[in-house]
């Protein structure tokens, strides 16, 4: 199951390895991990999505929460929470395809947003699975280079349980 | 003020009584102002010991132990008794010195990244960077170490910055309020009366105790709790003497090393207290069958612990001494459990194990930690080490109204003399008997200079197989007597070694005289150590 962990903490040094250093201890799997401040400079916020079981779940949470530098701990699911993640990827391209890139890129809202004779970088920010619908769709052209900043989230304005 | 001074006068203000240590260059600031104060200072013979004496220190007086030690290579000595430590929840201050500020990262001498190196070990860890710290950083640590779940705190302080003139006027902070670090101590209401309903009702109620009754300091609590139900008690490892072991509701300690009507017990129950004991692998190692038609409680003061290694019917996170409390301030009380308590009384009759007498020359070790049992003062201090010695000990061993120490969750050979050396200086009226195997002494032998230098009186009984016999026992079983690796051999005339350290020495190897021979070797106040010969073929169980 994934879930997402919302978690405020204490903007020191160290904290970012101590949070990547209890997930590898304790065998959790780390999805995706962003880190960035907050309004208040002193905190900083972490998304982390992670895969598990419903044990692994509680004790993510769990475990989390006993970190001295953590403030905060909120868990959940995907649907509950406005996703974000930002791509930029490299392709090449050629007079053949530059049509059908664009049209890709219409289609999918992203945008061109550097060019060469004969390369383009494209930006997108999407959920996760629209990024990985985008990257099916321009595995027909040479793809150089892909980098994915992971996933920023906020629950919705209205929770939904 | 210097840096120094100001790591001197807070645990001053934290009424720190004795620091256990070894020096070095990057801690030296912090060793030159101890002088002016009336802490007492220890220097151990090996870094790894000063956290076991800390360890055994803080387990005995309930207070906060203390440790020091240089940079480098003084520090990373150092992490496996903070492990050790870590394992246990013992709660700790380790303080390590540390190069130059602007040293950090370019691997000069005696550098080491320890905050890094112990991140998984330590509750919480420091690295001072500004003088003006000190005495918040210490406020917080020692805050940290005591409440909640206990465990070490490991503070790094740079040499300049011992160094380095304070420019803030030093004030120890009164109070301490820390908005990501807020253990909970009072149950929840709700869930406290659930349980007394459960008690209530339950026809096999029984209660299982960890380390976390004596960390919580709720022994008379716990005790008072289940006579006043009629509750029949087992323990774990770590919470062997929460309840004196001669006590008629006491069923001895569960586990694959336990007792197996302990095990028969906590399995048929149908109402089981679960009460500060993680249910880990050495306790329980089928957690299905303690969920098992029965109503599980577990209340423990970490809520990580609960549902962690197995799901309980009632969750209840808290201190234990004030839960106990709670329950014994409730009107309603179970009656008595005669019937179930026979049984178990039955059980514990019938699946008593006896042992085969041991062999010419040898003496057998449970009429030995039986006998040793007798001899010892009610409110003894009996540290066992890691090994057959252990088990034998948990076994065998009576507690009455002192106190039992032992690694158990990271069983640390070696353990016992320095954790035996830690309790004594905080109860130095008390008798303290280390007992360890041929192996663990040898390990940790070089504290007999510690205990003389300081006037530490300990006695120390050297199970003697001429094997590492924990394991000896698991390759008999595993690969046929193919022995690898657990043969000791060169080992030292121990009577030789008693009396380089100025230590009286007794042999016994057989079960005629051993009475005698323990009556005298603990009859003083001196430091004696007594070997006992052990088949190297006799197995715990």
């Amino acid at each position: 199951m994934k879930r997402i962990y919302s978690v405020l903490v204490e903007n020191r040094a160290g904290v970012l390895s101590k949070v990547a250093g209890l997930f590898s201890r304790r065998n959790f799997n780390i999805d995706s991990m962003v880190v960035g401040e907050t309004a208040d400079k002193a905190v900083s916020c972490m998304t982390i999505v992670s895969t598990g079981d419903e044990r692994t779940i509680e004790q993510i949470e769990k475990q989390l929460n006993k970190k001295i530098d953590v403030i905060k701990v909120k868990t959940f699911k995907e649907s509950m929470s406005i996703n974000r993640e930002l791509m930029l990827i490299k392709v090449k391209y050629n007079k053949e395809n530059r049509r059908d890139i664009m049209e890709n890129c219409t289609i999918m809202n992203a945008q061109i947003v550097d060019m060469s004779k004969n390369m383009m970088i494209i930006q997108i920010c999407d959920t996760s699975d629209r990024i990985e619908v985008f990257i099916e769709m321009l595995k027909s052209v040479s793809i150089v280079e892909i980098a994915r900043t992971g996933t920023v989230a906020l629950t919705k304005c209205r929770e939904v349980n | 003020m210097i840096g120094a001074e100001a790591i001197v006068k807070c645990l001053e203000k934290e009424n720190t009584e004795v620091i256990f240590g070894y020096s070095g260059v990057a801690i030296d600031p912090f060793w030159n102002k101890i002088l002016d104060s009336d802490i007492k200072t220890v220097l151990i013979r090996t870094e790894q010991n000063a956290a076991h004496c800390a360890s055994g220190y803080a387990r005995i007086s309930g207070k906060v132990g203390v440790c020091a030690v240089t940079s480098g290579p003084g520090a990373t000595n150092l992490i496996t008794g903070i492990a050790t430590a870590y394992a246990d929840s013992i709660p700790m201050i380790a303080i390590t010195g540390q190069v130059n500020s602007d040293m950090i990262g370019s691997d000069v001498f005696q550098e080491a990244d320890i905050t890094g190196a112990v991140e998984s070990f330590v509750k919480y860890s420091y690295l001072i960077r500004n003088v003006n710290d000190i005495p918040k950083v210490f406020k917080e640590a020692f805050y940290i170490a005591s409440t909640g779940r206990k465990g070490p705190v490991l503070i790094d302080i740079p040499f300049d910055i011992q160094n380095e003139e304070m420019t803030e006027k030093f004030a120890y902070p009164e109070t301490i309020s820390m908005r990501s670090y807020k253990p909970t101590v009072k149950g929840n209401t709700v869930q406290i009366k659930k349980v007394i309903k459960e008690v209530e009702k339950a026809k096999r109620p029984i209660i299982c105790v960890g380390g976390g009754v004596h960390l919580s300091g709720a022994t008379q609590e716990l005790i008072k709790f289940a006579e006043l139900n009629d509750v029949p008690v087992v323990s774990t490892m770590m919470g062997i003497g929460a309840m004196p072991s001669d006590h008629p509701l006491f069923f001895g300690m569960v586990g694959n090393n336990g007792k197996a009507y302990a095990n028969r017990a906590m399995n048929e129950s149908d109402l089981l207290l679960m009460v500060g004991a993680r249910v880990a692998d050495r306790a329980v190692n089928r957690p299905d069958l303690i969920t098992e038609n029965k109503v599980m409680v577990h209340i423990d003061v970490d809520p990580a612990e609960i549902g962690k290694n197995v799901g309980p019917t009632i969750p209840l996170v808290g201190d234990i001494k004030h839960i106990f409390a709670e329950f014994l301030a409730q009107d309603d009380h179970a009656d008595d459990h005669k019937e179930w308590i026979e049984t178990l009384r039955r059980y514990k009759e019938e699946m008593m194990t006896l042992r085969a007498p041991a062999a010419e020359g040898f003496v057998d070790p449970e009429a030995f930690i039986r006998a040793l049992s007798k001899a010892m003062n009610d409110d003894a201090i009996y540290v066992a080490d890691v090994g057959q010695n252990q088990i034998w000990s948990c076994a065998y061993h009576i507690v009455k109204n002192g106190r039992f120490l032992t690694s158990g969750g990271m069983g640390t050979m070696g353990y016992s003399i320095p954790a035996a050396l830690g309790g004594k200086i905080a109860a130095p009226g008390k008798q303290v008997v280390a007992v360890l195997g041929d192996g663990a002494f040898q390990m940790s032998m070089m504290e007999l200079a510690t205990m003389r230098q300081y006037g530490v009186n300990l006695k120390i009984i050297v199970m003697n197989n001429g094997y590492l016999g924990m394991v000896r026992e698991h390759q008999h079983n595993a690969y046929n007597d193919n022995y690898s690796m657990v043969k000791l051999e060169g080992d030292p005339d121990l009577s030789l070694i008693s009396a380089a350290y100025g230590m009286e020495y007794f042999k016994v190897d057989g079960n005629s005289d051993m009475e005698k021979s323990l009556k005298k070797f603990l009859k003083d106040d001196s430091s004696n150590l007594m070997e006992v010969m052990v088949d190297p073929m006799a197995l715990t169980r």
